[in-house]
Order: C-alpha cells, then sequence, then structure tokens
C-alpha cells in the first residue's frame, strides 16, 4: 500500500450529522473524521447510534441535517443516486445477511458481476482467489445454512471486499458469534489493517478495538463526547461519561 | 403404525355401514355403475385435453401476470403510485366478483361487441377469464412472498451497489417464489378444476361430456369418471410440490428463516 500523501484530505467526514426515526433522536450532530489507512472505532452503549451511523455513511439511511463527504465529496446531498457511492464502501453486518439461495460463490460474484459488470468467469476467479485467502476456498460451493457463524461473516466479508471497496464499515460484525467463533474473524479485521485498508468499525469488543484501532471515538446519545488513540482514551478518559461507560465495561468483565 | 391402523378403522366401519342404508342400492346403480363407468370413461377422457390445454395455458400467463401484479404492489417509489392504486383496486374489486361472472364477461360481452380483428374463440376468451379472475389471488400470494423477504436482505444487496431492480430480481424474488410455491400449486389445482367452467360458454370439456352422458342415460356414473380423471391431474401436481419443496431444503439444508 502506498503511503497517504500529506497534502490529501481525510477520506471520510461527517460534519453535524443529524438522524432521527420519527420522535426518536439517534444522531444529534456527529463531528468525524476517517484519514485513508486508519482504523476507527465507535464505541458506545447500545442504542447510542453507533449503528445507525454506519448506516448512514453506506446511504442505507438518509440524514436529517449535516453532511457526509468521502474524499472531500458530499455523498449525503439529496437526490444523489447512492448506487455508485456504495459500490465505493463496503459495509458487513452484524448478522452476515448472506443470501440464503445462493451459494457461498455466487454471494460474493453477485455485486462485481451483475454491478461492475465483470464476466463471470474472471469474478469467479477473483472470488475464489479471496475466498482462499481467508480459509474459505473449500466451502466455495457450500450454502450459507451449511457454515458455522464465524465462517458465515467471513464469507460477508470477503463479499464485501470483492467490490474493491476503499472503505470498510463493520458493524458490530462479533456480537452474534459464540465466543470461540469470535478469534476468526477478528484475524481478517487485523489482516486488513495490515493491507492498510481503511476502516469504520463499531464495536463491543473493547480488547479489540484498543489493539487495533489508529482512534477511538465514544459516543453517548447520539453525539461524540470524546476520541483519542486508544493509549489514551483507555487509560485516561478525560470526560465524566466516558469514565463512567468504561468502568461498566471492566465490571462486565469486557476490557481485556 | 396408529394411523395406519385407524385410517383402516374408519375406512371399514364407512364400507360395513353404507351398503346398509335403505337406499344404498339405488345410489350405487346411480352413481357407481359399473357399466356406466366403463362407457363413460373413454369419452370423458377424450374431451379432457381441452380442460389440460386451458390450464396449462392459464397457468403459465397467470405466473407473469400475477408476479408483474405482486412486483407493483411491493414497490416503493412515490413515481408508481398511480400504478400501484389501479392495480390495487384490481386485485380487490376482481376478487370479489364471482369468477363465473368474469366468465361470462369475456366469452359473451366481449364478442357481443363485435369489435373489428377480435377473436370470438370461446376456448381464448375462457383463458382470458381465468388470467384475469385468478391473477388477483396468485399475486397475492407472490406479494406474501415478497414481503416474508427480511429487510436486512435488501439492505446487504444494496450496500453492495445493486440497483433496486437488482434487488428484486436477484435477491428478493428468488427466495419469494421459492418461498411460495406451495400456496401457488394450491391456487393451480383450484385453477384446473375451474377449467371445467369453459363448458358454461359452449366448448366440450370433460366436465361438460359427462353431463352429455348423464342426460342422455339418466345416470350419474359419467360424473365419477371425469372427476377421477381431473383427481389424476391434480395428484401429481401435488406430489409434484412436495417433491420440489423437499430438494429445496436438501440443497440448502433447511428453509430457516432468517
Amino acid at each position: 500500500m502506498t503511503p497517504m500523501s500529506p497534502a490529501s484530505g481525510p477520506k471520510l467526514v461527517l460534519e453535524g450529522v443529524h438522524k432521527a426515526f420519527g420522535e426518536l433522536a439517534v444522531l444529534t450532530g456527529v463531528d468525524l473524521a476517517v484519514t485513508e489507512h486508519q482504523v476507527v472505532s465507535l464505541i458506545g452503549a447500545s442504542g447510542s447510534g453507533k449503528s445507525t451511523l454506519l448506516r448512514c455513511v453506506n446511504l442505507l439511511e438518509a440524514i436529517d441535517d449535516g453532511r457526509i463527504l468521502l474524499d472531500g465529496d458530499e455523498i449525503s446531498e439529496p437526490g444523489r443516486p447512492a448506487d455508485p457511492v456504495r459500490r465505493r464502501i463496503g459495509i458487513v453486518f452484524q448478522s452476515f445477511n448472506l443470501f440464503p439461495h445462493l451459494s457461498v460463490l455466487d454471494n460474493v460474484t453477485l455485486a462485481p458481476h451483475r454491478v461492475l459488470g465483470r464476466p463471470r468467469r474472471e469474478a469467479r476467479a477473483a472470488a475464489l482467489e479471496l475466498l482462499g485467502r481467508f480459509g474459505l476456498a473449500d466451502k466455495a460451493g457450500d450454502y450459507p445454512d451449511r457454515l458455522s457463524g464465524g465462517q458465515q461473516q467471513r464469507v460477508a466479508i470477503v463479499r464485501a471486499l470483492a467490490m474493491d471497496p476503499e472503505l470498510m464499515l463493520l458493524d458490530e460484525i462479533t456480537s452474534a458469534l459464540d465466543p470461540e467463533l469470535v478469534g476468526e474473524v477478528l484475524a481478517i479485521v487485523r489482516e486488513l489493517k495490515d493491507q492498510g485498508m481503511t476502516m469504520l468499525l463499531a464495536t463491543h469488543e473493547m480488547a479489540f478495538a484498543r489493539e487495533i484501532s489508529d482512534v477511538v471515538v465514544f459516543l453517548d446519545e447520539g453525539r461524540v463526547v470524546e476520541q483519542g488513540p486508544p493509549s489514551r482514551l483507555f487509560a485516561d478518559p478525560s470526560e465524566e461519561r466516558t469514565r463512567r461507560f468504561l468502568a461498566r465495561i471492566v465490571e462486565g468483565g469486557r476490557l481485556g | 403404525m396408529l394411523a395406519a391402523a385407524s385410517t383402516a378403522a374408519v375406512v371399514v366401519a364407512i364400507a360395513m355401514l353404507v351398503p346398509r342404508a335403505a337406499g344404498w342400492p339405488s345410489v350405487e346403480e346411480r352413481f357407481f355403475s359399473r357399466e356406466a363407468f366403463l362407457e363413460a370413461l373413454p369419452q370423458v377422457w377424450a374431451a379432457i385435453g381441452l380442460n389440460v390445454r386451458i390450464f396449462l395455458i392459464a397457468e403459465a400467463i397467470i405466473l407473469v401476470t400475477s408476479l408483474t401484479v405482486a412486483v407493483i404492489r411491493s414497490s416503493r417509489s412515490p413515481l408508481l403510485f398511480p400504478l400501484r392504486a389501479a392495480v390495487t383496486v384490481y386485485v380487490h374489486v376482481v376478487r370479489g366478483v364471482p369468477l363465473i361472472l368474469v366468465l361470462f364477461l369475456f366469452g359473451f360481452g366481449v364478442p357481443a361487441l363485435r369489435l373489428e380483428g377480435v377473436t370470438n374463440d370461446q376456448t381464448f376468451w375462457a383463458i382470458a377469464a381465468l388470467v384475469f379472475g385468478y391473477t388477483p389471488y396468485v399475486s397475492e400470494v407472490f406479494r406474501a412472498g415478497i414481503a416474508s423477504i427480511h429487510e436486512s436482505q435488501r439492505a446487504a444487496a444494496r450496500s453492495l451497489g445493486l440497483s433496486s431492480w437488482q434487488t428484486l430480481r436477484f435477491v428478493v424474488l428468488p427466495q419469494a417464489t421459492r418461498r411460495v410455491i406451495p400456496p401457488l400449486l394450491n391456487d393451480f389445482v383450484a385453477l384446473q378444476k375451474d377449467s371445467a367452467l369453459v363448458a358454461f360458454l359452449g366448448p366440450i370439456d370433460a366436465f361438460r361430456r359427462s353431463q352429455i352422458i348423464v342426460s342422455s342415460s339418466f345416470n350419474y356414473t359419467p360424473y365419477l369418471a371425469a372427476s377421477l380423471i381431473f383427481i389424476a391431474f391434480t395428484v401429481p401436481l401435488a406430489l409434484l410440490t412436495d417433491w420440489l419443496i423437499a430438494r429445496q431444503q436438501r440443497r440448502t439444508t433447511s428453509g430457516a428463516v432468517r
């Protein structure tokens, strides 16, 4: 991966993003920036807006106010076609969301073939190579129901990677997994970081967030309360709310 | 085992009790006459071809029309609102109208307009009426299937950059149609029997043929022959349904909803 040139701006910027579902305000003015090759983790209690934030970035939810910029380009403009933007951003969901009627290989090749217009044979070859890299080569012909949760989530990551995304959004991708399957999925995220992938992830795995993140962002009540490098944020948070949240996590035994 | 035993007991009881009824001999003669049956069967069988042609053609067309109606009704685009409203009215109105009325309207009404270049062929109008009358029911089956696909499947497809049409075509409809195969074929079994309504327009189908024999012989057994022939076509369809479902479940291990 080529190192980022100092002149280039952040990959992703959120400015004063608001989002409400009816009466329920979920995001109440989020400001955030993700630089290229950076891994940024969103932490916070359930309902703090982490997932909604990721869905807004991928334009699965329309924001009510504020701006979202990808490479300095405002993608959240109302009426702007979402499909070209989504092609550039990969998202992996908590519940995998593989297509149950398609084999693993077809899950991975569907979008490269249909959206990017790659010839089927080419898309298959690329998919098999990717699956092989993540230890899933022998699962290519299987249907999702036959796979373990960890395998399914790895396929979902491969499916997103097959589109050559510039940015990956990971939405609590280990929360639906049995504890012994979490490791294999996190190993892939580590590998992606080593390759320089820009990632914005929501997680409850505090130890993992501490290990992998360049920046950790603490969200509370739909707003960024505090952010900083994990070494500082976990050890010496400056905000009282962050401190209380981390204290609850430690009591719960989630901070390794 | 227990099921087989209780079934056998019921069958034996009926077989023993019914013939004891005072009127049984005359009923047996009028409805279950061996000679009348053997005489009617070849004639009724010869007429079933018309039914088969009608329901096969009607079913093929209904698959297309009802899927189209279901897709329109499931659409969310504000642009399609007028179309959605029109189709919704069609579904609600036609479902409330007796099929025989639709059949008369198409079979006698349209030809009576004496439009230039429009066929008067009664079989054609019978098929048109069946398509028109059955599409609302079958479209509701498809619509239920489409609605049963979880929103997260759509989100996953859209997030990969698939358009709403591609999402429908490659993700939603393949799953939806597989889920609705049993109720869909259920409607088709009903349609196969309703193909007999064509007789009201004139063409002689299996049911009409048996009716003709009955009116000349004063014996109802030909109806039995017609029934058995209709059953001979619906049972294989039911078996095909079961086989399709079993194959689907083998392929994906389970039909689990996710």
